[in-house]
């Protein structure tokens, strides 16, 4: 059976799917850290037992999902070397570094506090430990930032040269890190973290409101959700736009298959194809429902420019079309809706009914995995929309590996798939209960607060 | 002997294998002696005592492999096909033990699976690893700039030996954490638990240290050679000291020394492991500056080492004396 698919491509789906399993987690646990930091200092601001009674509760959701995250992590830092040696060794000068500073910068500080966050607060009393769960939150940033910076590098390569066997070497290191794309992909994606943990708090609260319209801890939830949504989304699409165009300035060829643009437009003037069916083998895209213009005025913000369409590239150069310009509806409309739940929470607002409007709160429960959706929607348009490259124009996927065995990489494949379906599985739906659980008003401070006391047994709140 | 950026940087990735060995080995350890301890209440009391501290432990493992993707990346690409079954082992081991610190306090009815999961994942990440100690040891077959060996080289009777010697290790060093952070009867079942598991592994590391210098004769010559057998000697010399110290430790009941002294034994032989293999990274043909990256990168990630390192250290450090003394049931739990 795996000795029809060929080692490379058995390695690609690894690859893609352990990084896959891998950012969902991070897409979380980014924005709920800085949540718990916000709730955990509204606490020690206004003494209100409300938010240290979500902070205890998402606390611990936050726990579960962070090992996932540790887990799944560590998977992706031997990836590199087991399913990609010729990459590794072609670009461990450039990247190894990058990945070494977010290990030194990052991963220690988010490991050495988050101890502290988690149970320290008897021991270190309520300064130091608000101050290691900012820490916690500043990590998960810095983590971000790294290793986006090695993923845009790969994208928008410079800074480099090549040396006599074949590796690149570092030139500047400034340019390598502050690469083209980095600082619109970085801004967007921790913007995408915000809103995916938006979403499922928000998905949270209004499920609680729809059986407990007076919870307090349910309606500080969903409020506080409803404004990200509304105020953050917008900045996410403006975000997204200028990363397009960045995109579209280095490559056009992923741009166009987005776009589903299969002929060049010397005069501008290019459709927007909303949907359509991209087909490689005839180079068109069948059955598209198009807006004249709109196409040309998103992407070159004016009428006449010359847009280059897949035609422009040999074939053995272009990315797969379809993939990539589904992946880019389904974030977009993703986006989208996220949109109008934002402006429909406001309006609700206003209006005075955030919280006896069922429709709203039945729409957010439905919203709530929306953030993940878009992500991993994005992230296969990025990295698909690459190909045939790893590191752009100059590395083919195809050349990145070499020697690799089909049965090892299959059977290694099969044993991800399975472990990670069951062991995420089950974290998954041991974070659904804790979220299913109804936020309590009032909290015995004296069992978790600073003074010490005797013989507490938890399990019996946490287990059931 | 050059000292230049790579031997630097060889160093230093040496010491971060070695912090990771010697942190994660005793929360691994607590893992594999799962099935020892008495009760429920017990091994719980046992993970708890690991539980602040883990993640930390293991992002020396991150550390090591991202640092020889960066400062050694011809040895990263060589080494991880070489092992590749291992590396995979260690990494599905490491996921079930590291969700099993939360997952086992997220439910009733799959507890003792998780518990489970928590001793196996233990014990298949310390096979992996020992096992891969021993392939490197043995050496790797390389050609041009790739693993060119077999898909089989790594399971040997050698590779069998260093694995078990590895276990049997981990295990000591996590009864002897165990002595220091319990008491009553875990402490009890500890001490009785480390005597037997310290003089097992006395014997492995002799049963290695024979058939170490037998698989090459350059680790022959550098054991039992004029004039560096003299040097080399002095390693045996003072892990017969250290193995003193645990004996006469665990002896008189004391807290603190078997660790210590299991910590000593840990590092002596893994110096030892260092004469056999230096100046290679990989033995048998590719020596540390074969593989090195270019200076611009080792300097590059240096500073930032140099800088951080010893930050890292103080607020490790600052997060296991927050977490000092005997652990209590039910502190951690959450
Ligand atoms: C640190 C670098 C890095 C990061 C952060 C990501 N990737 Fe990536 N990705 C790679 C580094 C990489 C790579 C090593 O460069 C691959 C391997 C083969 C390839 O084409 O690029 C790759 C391939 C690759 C492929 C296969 C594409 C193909 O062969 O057609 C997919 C679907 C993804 N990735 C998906 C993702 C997702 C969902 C990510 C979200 C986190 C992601 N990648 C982040
Ligand atoms: C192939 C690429 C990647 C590699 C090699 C990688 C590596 C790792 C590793 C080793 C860990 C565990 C750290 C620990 O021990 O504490 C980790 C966790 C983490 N990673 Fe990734 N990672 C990758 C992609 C990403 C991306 C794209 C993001 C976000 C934009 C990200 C953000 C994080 C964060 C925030 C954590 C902390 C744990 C968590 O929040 O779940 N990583 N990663
Ligand atoms: C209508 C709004 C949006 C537009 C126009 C947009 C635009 C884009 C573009 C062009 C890319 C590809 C980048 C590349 O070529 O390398 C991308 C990637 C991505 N998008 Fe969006 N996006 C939008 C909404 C969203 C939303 C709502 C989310 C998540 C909440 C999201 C998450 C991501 C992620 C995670 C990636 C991959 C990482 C990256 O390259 O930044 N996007 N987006």
């Amino acid at each position: 059976m795996l000795s029809d698919i060929s080692a490379l491509d058995l390695a690609r789906m690894q690859f893609a799917f352990t990084v896959s399993a891998h950012i969902i987690f991070p897409a979380f646990t980014i924005g709920l850290a800085s949540y718990l930091a916000v709730l955990n200092g509204l606490w020690l601001w206004t003494r209100d037992e409300v938010y240290l009674s979500l902070f205890e509760q998402w606390k611990t959701v936050f726990a579960v999902v962070f090992g996932m995250g540790v887990v799944s992590g560590v998977v992706m830092s031997y990836q590199f070397g087991t399913n990609w040696p010729v990459f590794a060794d072609k670009v461990g000068p450039v990247l190894g570094p990058l990945i070494g500073y977010e290990v030194l910068t990052a991963f220690f500080l988010e490991a050495g506090f988050l101890g502290i966050m988690l149970f320290g607060r008897r021991r270190v009393g309520e300064g130091l430990h608000m101050l290691a769960t900012a820490i916690v939150a500043g990590g998960t940033l810095l983590s971000a930032f790294w290793i986006l910076s090695v993923n845009s590098w790969m994208q928008t390569p410079q800074g480099y040269s090549v040396n006599a066997q074949g590796q690149f070497v570092p030139e500047d290191w400034l340019a390598i890190i502050f690469n083209p794309s980095f600082p619109y992909r970085f801004v967007h994606m921790v913007l995408a973290a915000y809103l995916t943990t938006a979403f499922v708090v928000g998905a949270a609260g209004a499920w609680h409101l729809l059986k407990q319209p007076a919870n307090r801890g349910a309606r500080v939830m969903f409020s506080m959700a409803m404004w990200m949504a509304l105020l953050v989304t917008p900045i996410q699409l403006f975000a997204g736009d200028a990363h397009g165009l960045n995109t579209l300035a280095y490559q056009p060829a992923k741009i166009a298959a987005i776009e589903g643009h299969f002929e060049t437009y010397p005069d501008g003037r290019a459709p927007l194809i909303l949907f359509g069916m991209p087909d490689e083998a005839t180079s068109t895209t069948n059955y598209a429902v198009e807006i004249p213009l709109l196409g040309s005025l998103i992407l070159t913000h004016s009428l006449d420019t010359p847009l280059i369409g897949l035609d422009a590239f040999p074939k053995n150069e272009r990315p797969p079309a379809a993939i990539v310009f589904w992946s880019f509806r389904i974030m977009v409309g993703v986006g989208m809706l996220m949109l109008i739940l934002g402006l429909w929470s406001g309006l609700a607002r206003l209006k005075g009914h955030l919280f006896d409007w069922p429709w709203l709160h039945r729409a957010a429960v439905a919203m709530g995995p929306a953030g993940f959706l878009a992500v991993l929607c994005g992230w296969i348009t990025t990295e698909v929309g690459r190909q045939p490259y790893t590191v752009y124009g100059l590395l083919r996927t195809s050349d990145s590996a070499s020697g690799l065995r089909a049965d090892a990489v299959g059977y290694s494949l099969m044993g991800f798939v399975i472990v990670y379906f069951f062991v995420f599985g089950a974290g998954t739906f041991y974070a659904l209960r804790l979220m299913s659980r109804a936020p309590e008003d009032h909290i015995d401070i004296s069992q978790i607060g600073p003074t010490r006391t005797a013989g507490i047994t938890p399990i019996a709140q946490a287990g059931e | 002997m050059v000292i230049d950026y790579a031997f630097i940087w060889a160093g230093l990735i040496a010491v971060a294998v070695l912090m990771y060995v010697l942190l994660d080995g005793f929360d691994l350890g607590i893992g594999i002696l799962f099935p020892f301890l008495k009760d429920r209440d017990e091994r719980m009391l046992a993970m708890s005592s690991v539980a602040p501290v883990w993640d930390g432990n293991e992002t020396w493992l991150v550390l090591g492999g991202g640092g020889l993707f960066a400062v050694f990346p011809l040895g990263y690409a060589i080494v991880m096909p070489a092992l590749y079954p291992l590396i995979i082992a260690m990494l599905l081991g490491l996921i079930f033990r590291g969700v099993a610190f939360e997952f086992v306090h997220r439910t009733e009815r799959m507890k003792l699976f998780w518990e489970v999961a928590f001793w196996g994942g233990s014990l298949v990440a310390a096979i992996a690893q020992g096992m891969a100690l021993g392939t490197l040891v043995q050496g790797i077959t390389v050609s041009g700039r790739s693993y060119g060996g077999g898909n089989w080289d790594w399971a040997t009777p050698f590779s069998l030996l260093t694995a078990l010697a590895l276990v049997v290790g981990y295990a000591t060093l996590g009864a002897t954490w165990l002595i220091m952070k319990t008491e009553g009867a875990t402490l009890a079942r500890a001490q009785r638990l480390a005597k037997p598991l310290g003089l097992t592994l006395l014997a492995l590391i002799g049963a290695v240290s024979i058939a170490t210098p037998l698989l090459r004769p350059e680790y022959l010559q550098r054991w039992f050679g004029w004039p560096s057998g003299l040097y080399s000697a002095v390693v045996p010399v003072l892990l017969a000291a250290a193995a003193w110290m645990l004996w006469t430790g665990l002896r008189d009941g004391l807290t603190y020394r078997p660790f210590l002294a299991t910590v000593a034994i840990f590092i002596l032989s893994y110096a030892g492991l260092g004469i056999s293999f230096y100046p290679h990274l990989i033995p048998p043909s590719v020596t540390i500056w074969d593989a090195a990256a270019p200076d611009t990168s080792l300097r590059f990630l240096l500073v930032g080492a140099v800088v951080l390192v010893p930050m890292i250290l103080a607020y490790t450090g600052y997060s296991y004396w927050v977490f000092r003394g005997k652990v209590r049931p039910g502190e951690t739990y959450h």
